[in-house]
């Protein structure tokens, strides 16, 4: 008899094929889901930047405020990153010769931008206006972290469609007084109740969309 | 033979030396009823183990020419179907004719069209088997074939038609960073289930039917790769009295599965136009009208590929006349509920008095799609009447030819219910006229040369005929049938006692092959 039957050792293997067969789908649908997620394989960016400044150092024992650098995050889309003569205001007096900042001075004598890294990048599709939340009550800590304990800048937040919409959907608990804005130390959930954050809400109009079309324009 | 003096009708006797060359080949006229009995649905086999070979034979033997032919004619198609995709996903949607309003046309009519072929296979192979209707064995087979590579058709248009392909795992609700869902209030995403469902309980079905069948082709095969192919694919079937028992409870089982889908597949399809507020799309009646337009399309492509490949590789025998007359009288019925339905749109279209559905209906008739629609009511409403003649039923020219109709009608249905209500909606200022372009019918050819690349595949390599079934309706299978004769056939062909040459059927030879069923 030359027919094909299965040996007996494949008895052995079949329940592994079919548990196998039954988990696989669900486990390639997690790891994509999840192990290929911003959360997983964005935040935590770390470059290492021409110039080891340190926001620890600047806002967190010096206390600058954000918007001493990043003049235009009340008032534009895009927070600007500060030009070497930023720099230089302080500079000039402070640490003339330090070997850090060789990078700087160099700058500032030809007139050639310093080439930050940029950390927090949005895809090109995705529309988003730092005033229109600073204005209204959002802090910067909310997506970039404590900066001001950062001595490398790192991407705190995944900057994902999921994560923009968590705020969007409930944007109570992040919501702060507007002088409290650039205040990293600063938190509401302590600070405040959520009866305060309420009505703060009611104040500044909140009413964050979910169209399509608020980031996607 | 004592089985066989119960056909009166019969024009010319089978012998019993019946050459081996000429069976199958020949119409034996098996349509009338003979007093006080059922007429066979077997026809000139004496023996179980000639349905074995009759039916194994295709796929041991080189196909005829025709298939050669037939085949390289739809892979040519195939491949212009991969061009025309192609071409669609590198440069987008704006190859085909669609335009605003018209943003469906040839993509979802192929679509309706193919999931709607599909729907006679898990009728014959899951209704009619709870119905114990005999004569769903000699087409069940091939008509579940039918359904499945029907269904793969239909899934490739929502797949292209969504223009961005590679996002079209979106269909799916996964979870994803962008905690983006489809919209389940959506008949377009209880589409994509219905559909796959439909698709996986078919094709299990289909496998499960056939193992008996693959372990029968494993026993005869003779090449070492053939018996290794088959083997594997018939799960370790010994025919054992477990093995039949399990068998039988599963397959009863998954017909039980698969009944309600007959119904529910085609009624979401129809959500698709009838939960939107387009006139012409936005009425009760599409459910049932879609589910009896699926199984008149679906018997009508069975009967258009029963009629060539019954000649092609000899199985007059097993898919008679009388099969293909019962077809066509389930053809004659559910074109008659597709009439029906057609006149009952335009009765509610009046009878509403909504201005706008009144409007869409006369357009359909006398707008500037008129044509497609009076091909749509000549093909699916007119012709099919030529069937209450039974010398129609039973003429194999003319069958084919009205079934080929069929196909045509009910794809102008799709045609005509997609495109016309939505040339001419609400807004006349938006009003426009689809126009094909070379990739749209490329696309819609492709499909038919995918379909039939697949069945001819399926032809030369697969059972078929469901074997061991076609055995279970034959006299030879009933105890309490035609005297002692049967009992000694048996449902094994062990015994050698009918005078047919030794030599005849060299392959068959192990009474403990697969073949048998009590």
């Amino acid at each position: 008899m030359s027919r094909f039957l299965f040996p007996r050792w494949t008895n052995a293997i079949l329940p592994f094929i079919l548990v196998t067969g039954a988990i696989m789908p669900v486990y390639a649908v997690l790891v994509v889901a999840y192990g290929f997620s911003p959360k997983t394989i964005d935040a935590g960016y770390m470059p290492t930047q021409p110039v080891p400044y340190s926001h620890a150092l600047h806002v967190g024992k010096l206390g600058l405020d954000c918007r001493y650098c990043h003049t235009t995050v009340e008032r534009t889309s895009f927070a600007a990153v500060p030009p070497t003569q930023t720099c230089m205001n302080c500079h000039t007096q402070i640490h003339r010769e330090s070997p850090k900042l060789a990078e700087v001075r160099s700058s500032y004598e030809t007139g050639l931008p310093i080439e930050w890294i940029k950390v927090h990048k949005l895809p090109d599709y995705s529309y988003f206006n730092h005033s229109a939340h600073v204005n209204r009550g959002v802090s910067c800590v909310e997506c970039h972290g404590r900066v001001d304990q950062m001595e490398v800048v790192y991407r705190h937040s995944p900057l994902a469609m999921g994560w923009c919409l968590e705020c969007h959907r409930d944007p109570i608990d992040r919501l702060r007084p507007v002088s409290q804005i650039t205040n990293l130390a600063w938190d509401q959930r302590t600070e405040m109740t959520r009866e305060q954050r309420e009505a703060l809400a009611t104040q500044y109009h909140i009413n964050p969309s979910e169209n399509c079309s608020t980031c996607h324009r | 033979m004592a089985s066989n003096s119960s056909m009166p009708s019969m024009p010319s006797m089978p012998s019993m030396h019946n050459s081996s060359a000429t069976k199958g080949f020949v119409d034996t006229d098996n349509t009338e009823q003979p007093i006080g009995g059922r007429a066979p649905l077997v026809l000139n086999m004496h023996r179980f183990g000639e349905v074995t070979h009759q039916v194994c034979r295709v796929a041991e033997s080189k196909p005829p020419l025709a298939w050669y032919v037939a085949f390289v004619i739809c892979l040519g198609m195939l491949g212009f179907l991969g061009i025309c995709v192609n071409y669609l996903i590198f440069t987008g949607v704006g190859v085909w004719g669609l335009n605003n309003p018209v943003m469906w046309a040839y993509d979802i009519t192929n679509f309706v069209f193919w999931v709607g072929i599909g729907h006679a296979g898990t009728l014959i192979s899951a209704i009619l088997f709870l119905f114990r209707q005999k004569w769903r064995t000699g087409i069940n087979r091939f008509a579940e074939a039918m359904t499945i590579f029907a269904v793969i058709c239909a899934g490739l248009f929502p797949g292209i038609h969504v223009g961005r392909v590679w996002l079209a795992y979106w269909l799916f609700p996964l979870p994803n960073s962008m905690e983006m869902w489809p919209q389940f209030r959506s008949p377009l995403l209880w589409d994509v289930f219905a559909v796959s469902t439909y698709f996986t309980v078919s094709l299990v079905f289909w496998y499960i039917g056939m193992v008996p069948d693959l372990a029968t082709l494993r026993d005869r095969a003779k090449g070492k790769f053939q018996q290794f192919a088959y083997g594997l694919a018939a799960i370790g079937w010994r025919g054992s009295m477990r093995h039949w028992h399990r068998y039988e409870v599963a397959y009863l089982l998954l017909a039980s599965l698969a009944t309600p889908l007959v119904l529910s597949v085609h009624s979401v399809v129809s959500f698709d136009f009838a939960v939107s507020q387009v006139p012409g799309w936005h009425t009760t009646i599409f459910p049932p009208y879609f589910v009896a337009g699926a199984i008149f399309s679906g018997f009508a492509m069975v009967v258009s590929l029963a009629v060539p490949a019954r000649e092609l590789f000899g199985l007059k025998d097993l898919i008679t006349l009388r099969h293909l007359d019962n077809m066509n009288k389930i053809i004659l019925l559910t074109g008659c509920m597709v009439g029906y339905a057609y006149s009952m749109e335009f009765f509610i279209a009046w009878y509403s008095g909504a201005m706008y559905e009144k409007f869409a209906f006369v357009n359909r008739a006398f707008g500037q799609y008129w044509w497609a629609y009076w091909i749509m009511v000549s093909c699916n409403v007119i012709t099919p009447q030529l069937f209450w003649f039974k010398k129609v039923r039973t003429s194999i020219p003319l069958m084919f030819i009205l079934s080929i109709f069929v196909n045509v009608g009910m794809w102008f249905e799709r045609f005509v219910i997609i495109v016309t209500s939505l040339a001419n909606d609400f807004l006349p200022t938006s009003w426009d006229q689809f126009v094909p372009t070379w990739v749209d019918i490329g696309t819609m050819v492709g499909a038919f040369g995918l379909f039939g690349v697949l069945f001819l595949l399926f032809c030369r390599y697969l059972p078929m005929i469901a074997i061991a079934e076609v055995k279970a309706v034959m006299p030879e299978a009933d105890p309490h049938g035609h005297g002692a004769h049967a009992h000694h056939g048996g449902p094994h062909d062990s015994h050698a006692g009918h005078g047919v040459p030794s030599g005849a059927m060299p392959a068959l030879r192990d009474p403990r092959s697969s073949e048998g069923q009590p």
